[in-house]
């Protein structure tokens, strides 16, 4: 289904402000997410610690990332495992379908994963005749309205309990259920029911993860609703699907950036489940999937490195910075038109779709600086969308009107003499147009602002001006 | 797929040492990256992981509880079976147990509590309770770690609406490292160690809050957690 | 004070410069009070507006042009948070690549302040001589509050003010939707997050708003107006001045005190 679309991020931005349902979403979510971080945060004292030690460790790893892969490949073959390289999402669409081919699959049950979002996953298994089943509950509800995610760890955090019933009305009349559920825990329970025989039924269970341990060649999931595990325990064969900057050393490194991934993401200490996967099922055991496959996708991230970007490969997908973002508060996470949304989103998206599309995202950011002051991995997010509208500026990619109008100014703020004879002038004009009230109803040219404000009338002459006069007239005459 | 003949991989690898503008590590940078992760040392453990092994075990408690985790104190490890009838019978559930196959629990008197069935293998659909061992507490968060193996099948986890899980006191351990340590030590073989197919890190029943971000117990994995703590360290 | 008086280089700020030039007076008085002496260079802009926009080469000549003018004296002040961390901490960023402006750069960024925390941080001021009748609230403005730490400075000086009553404002911490040219740029988000900040502080009962950022007070200012409450809006360092008889509220009018040339 096509979405709304980068390029179209503004009209976007205007059809989700007048949204009803979204915006008491977006409500409840800023209302529940940043308390719930910030008490997490508060009773941990070395959290702030622990972000830094975290920060470390993964400069670390990116600087000797080959290194890493290749140790991590090593052990999970050691233990059974298939790693599979790849350097695009097409890759990784191959690789993916080619595992599922000689496993005979028909469906496939999914985790969360936001690399499978990032490769498009589910459109293609189903043009290859394979049905993909969505089951972490918000991932499910998506599928459903056949929507992308509009936040990362909440995939269906914009609809409303009352689209959920409907939903769920309309697509679960096949399984019987026939009554319109309205209690949240009765929804949960209906989806609990509908989905127990699909992790049964599917021939392949697909992942995310979280982390990849070198040392031990495992790979590392979280979730809550444990999901995850069902679906990677049960089928015959269990596919990561995964991307190379999530390796870390040993499972002590995966327990300090785990230590502040819940706290960052939901508020919780810990989420319910922590799994680790190393390799396919072993001699005796009773259960769990006999292959087990590594998909390791590029996709872009490896041209990041060295560059201006770099750091934002450090990123550990809790989504703390879009629940801070006061126009992620505004918009959601559709209007970003991308897999990945928010203030990392604005960073990523450039990276990985090229910033002609993308522009306005790095752009539409107030810089309040709020996200990078509550990443766990203090990525400078604001710092980094500077350098994404660096590279539109030099490119061409900004609108040249926007272009023209800074290069002139800043000549003219070169030139304070020249700066200040329109300075003085700027004020006298508006002074004028105020006709002696305090604030403009409406301003030529000014057109985004008074929309929905007024604008205040200046005092009537610089400071600069009245400063100078003060200097002359107290200094005594020659 | 394997091997250093893969193209792909070859890509990858070259991309990553083109930007960090560098060639193939030498002997030396890749032998200090080994001992890195043979050392592989802790980072900052926070306070909350150190202290007694009385504090840990009371942390333990306590942060389980803090996550809709029930927690039960036995004296024996022979309680097992009447903690077990009792709990099910408190909460109505049918007196049916599926074990997981390991001597420890299933040699326990199962004969004194005659109104349960008792079987021993992986979960199915159809099981409500399920009993497992653990091999660690985790006092930090009120985290279990299970092991994956021909005695604790991971389905035993994850299916049943009921997971009761026995730990011992000794079983207790501060932080998340302390327990790989055991682990590692436990293990351990003639390249180091091995882990097995599944190491499950368990902080109460499956939860969600994908409905208006309002936290549910039971999404797809076990409405309750009950933990049954085994005092065989007498203080 | 005791020691030579300090020399303080007025930032003044474009915005108050061209709109609110009391604000410059405030500073003023302030500075002088505390025993400085105070400067101003012919100015025009920190430069951020082209920083924001990408534009780095424009960006990087306005600060060579701040720097040459400012590095003088002893210490640099502005009443914005928003201008003291372009210069404090971006434009060291912006000359990483060039040793020499890379080093002026850096000399001139550690002695450059938002003038309420220079007060309490740098002079140790811990008390104003300044009255204001009145309940009001205080928004942290973002680059003040998380680039330069300012928070309990403003309120630290606040209370020392007879009759003011400070009531704080639910989400302080959170952005007005002001953000430099994003306002223009992206209005219709702009005023959005504008709007829940008003609800927010009129939900305070405050009647006067204060800040430390010319750009959010107009912005504040505007939104409050045009959905028609009676919030009155300043910059903190009119009521710490005691200055607030010289000008009308922001987007106000009333008699203004004539100002001796």
């Amino acid at each position: 289904m096509e979405f709304m679309q980068a390029r179209k991020f503004k009209d976007n931005a205007r059809e989700a402000m007048a949204d009803r349902n979204l915006q008491s979403a977006l409500a409840q979510l800023k209302g529940g997410f940043i308390p719930r971080r910030q008490e997490a945060a508060d009773r941990l004292p070395e959290f702030d610690a622990l972000r830094d030690r975290a920060r470390e460790l993964k400069d670390h790893v990116l600087a000797n990332l080959d290194v890493y892969l290749e140790t991590f490949e090593e052990n999970c073959r050691a233990a059974g495992g298939q790693v599979h390289w790849c350097a695009t999402a097409e890759d990784a669409r191959a690789a993916i379908l080619g595992i599922c081919r000689e496993a005979g699959a028909r469906t496939v049950t999914k985790g969360k994963s936001m690399v499978a979002e990032e490769i498009h996953l589910n459109g293609f298994l189903e043009r290859h005749g394979i049905t993909p089943v969505e089951t972490d509950l918000g991932e499910y509800i998506i599928q459903l309205a056949e929507e992308p995610p509009s936040h990362i760890i909440g995939p269906a955090v914009h609809k409303t309990k009352d689209q959920v019933s409907d939903l769920f009305l309309a697509h679960h009349r096949q399984y019987g259920k026939t009554v319109r559920q309205t209690e949240p825990g009765a929804i949960i329970n209906e989806a609990r029911e509908v989905l127990r025989q699909k992790y049964f039924d599917a021939d392949v269970g697909i992942t995310g993860a979280n982390f990849l341990v070198a040392e031990t060649g495992s790979t590392i999931i979280v979730t809550n609703e444990g999901n995850g595990d069902l679906t990677q325990t049960l089928p015959r064969t269990h596919i990561v699907v995964t991307s190379i900057e999530k390796v870390v050393p040993t499972l002590e490194d995966a327990s300090t950036i785990l230590r502040v991934l819940a706290r960052s993401a939901t508020g919780q200490d810990f989420s319910a489940y922590t799994t680790l996967s190393t390799g396919g099922r072993r001699d005796g055991d009773l259960d769990g999937p006999e292959n087990f496959h590594v998909v390791l996708l590029d996709n872009g991230r490896s041209a990041m490195l060295g560059t201006e970007f770099q750091d934002m490969l450090r990123c550990i997908r809790c989504g703390a910075c879009m629940n801070h973002c006061p126009v992620y508060h505004s918009v959601g996470g559709h209007s970003y038109g991308a897999v990945y949304v928010g203030p990392m989103g604005a960073v990523l998206t450039p990276s990985l779709e090229g910033i002609d599309d993308a522009r306005h995202l790095p752009s539409a950011s107030t810089f309040c600086g709020r996200c990078e002051s509550v990443c766990p991995m203090r990525i400078p997010l604001p710092k980094m969308m500077r350098h994404w509208r660096e590279r539109a500026y030099d490119s061409g990619a900004s609108a040249a009107m926007e272009r023209w109008g800074v290069d002139i100014w800043a000549w003219t703020a070169r030139r304070p003499w020249l700066y200040e004879a329109g300075a003085r002038l700027a004020v006298r004009l508006l002074k004028r147009l105020g006709r002696g009230r305090g604030r403009l109803r409406r301003l030529p040219l000014a057109g985004g602002w008074t929309r929905g404000r007024d604008f205040p009338v200046p005092e009537g002459r610089t400071f600069q001006e009245q400063w100078r006069a003060r200097r002359r007239a107290a200094r005594p005459a020659p | 797929m394997t091997g250093t003949a893969d193209p792909k991989r070859a890509a990858v690898l070259a991309s990553i040492r083109q930007s960090l503008g560098r060639g193939e590590p030498s002997r030396d940078a890749r032998r200090e990256l080994d001992d890195r992760i043979r050392r592989h040392k802790p980072n900052l453990i926070p306070k909350r992981g150190r202290g007694s092994h009385a504090e840990q075990v009371e942390r333990f408690v306590a942060m389980a509880e803090s996550v809709a985790a029930s927690v039960e104190r036995l004296t024996r490890d022979t309680d097992v079976p009447a903690a077990l009838a009792a709990y099910l019978r408190r909460h109505n559930l049918p007196m049916a147990v599926m074990l997981a196959p390991t001597d420890w629990l299933c040699d326990l008197p199962w004969d004194t509590q005659p109104m349960l069935t008792v079987n021993s293998g992986r979960a199915g659909d159809d099981d409500v309770v399920s009993l497992t061992p653990a091999f660690a507490g985790i006092a930090e968060t009120g985290t279990l770690m299970m092991t994956s193996g021909a005695a604790h099948p991971t389905t035993l986890n994850f299916l049943p609406d009921h997971h009761v899980v026995a730990v011992r006191r000794s079983q207790i351990v501060g932080a998340y490292e302390d327990a790989w340590d055991r682990l590692r030590k436990e293990r351990k073989n003639g390249r180091g160690f091995d882990l097995p197919r599944t190491v499950n890190m368990i902080t109460g029943p499956s939860r969600t809050g994908d409905i208006e971000l309002t936290i549910h117990l039971g999404a797809h994995g076990p409405r309750s957690l009950h933990i049954l703590l085994i005092d065989d360290d007498p203080a | 004070m005791t020691g030579k008086p300090k020399n303080i280089g007025l930032f003044v700020t474009c915005l108050a410069d061209l709109f609110r030039p009391t604000v410059g007076f405030a500073a003023v008085k302030l500075l002088e009070d505390a025993g400085c002496r105070v400067h101003v260079p012919t100015q025009t802009c920190c430069g951020q507006p082209a920083f924001n926009a990408g534009a780095r080469a424009n960006a990087q000549a306005i600060a060579r042009g701040v720097i040459a003018a400012f590095e003088r004296f002893d210490y640099v002040v502005a009443p914005s948070g928003s201008c003291a961390g372009m210069i404090g901490k971006h434009y060291p960023e912006l000359f990483q690549d060039d040793p020499t402006w890379s080093k002026r750069a850096r000399a001139l960024g550690i002695k450059t302040f938002e003038l309420v925390s220079f007060l309490t941080d740098v002079l140790g001021v811990r008390a104003v001589d300044a009255a204001f009748e009145g309940k009001v609230t205080y928004h942290d403005s973002c680059s003040g509050l998380r680039e330069l730490n300012v928070k309990r400075q403003p309120r630290q000086l606040l209370r020392q003010v007879e009759g003011l009553e400070l009531v704080e404002l639910p989400s302080a911490e959170e952005c007005c939707g002001f953000g430099g040219t994003f306002c223009v740029k992206y209005a219709d988000i702009s005023i959005d997050i504008v709007e829940r900040k008003r609800k927010d502080i009129v939900a305070t009962g405050a009647g006067t708003l204060l800040a430390g950022d010319l750009g959010c007070l107009m912005n504040m200012a505007g939104r409050l107006h045009r959905a028609g409450g009676d919030v009155e809006v300043r910059h903190v360092a009119e009521v710490l001045a005691g200055m607030t008889d010289d000008a009308p509220p922001i987007g106000d009018t009333g008699p203004t005190r004539a100002r001796e040339d």
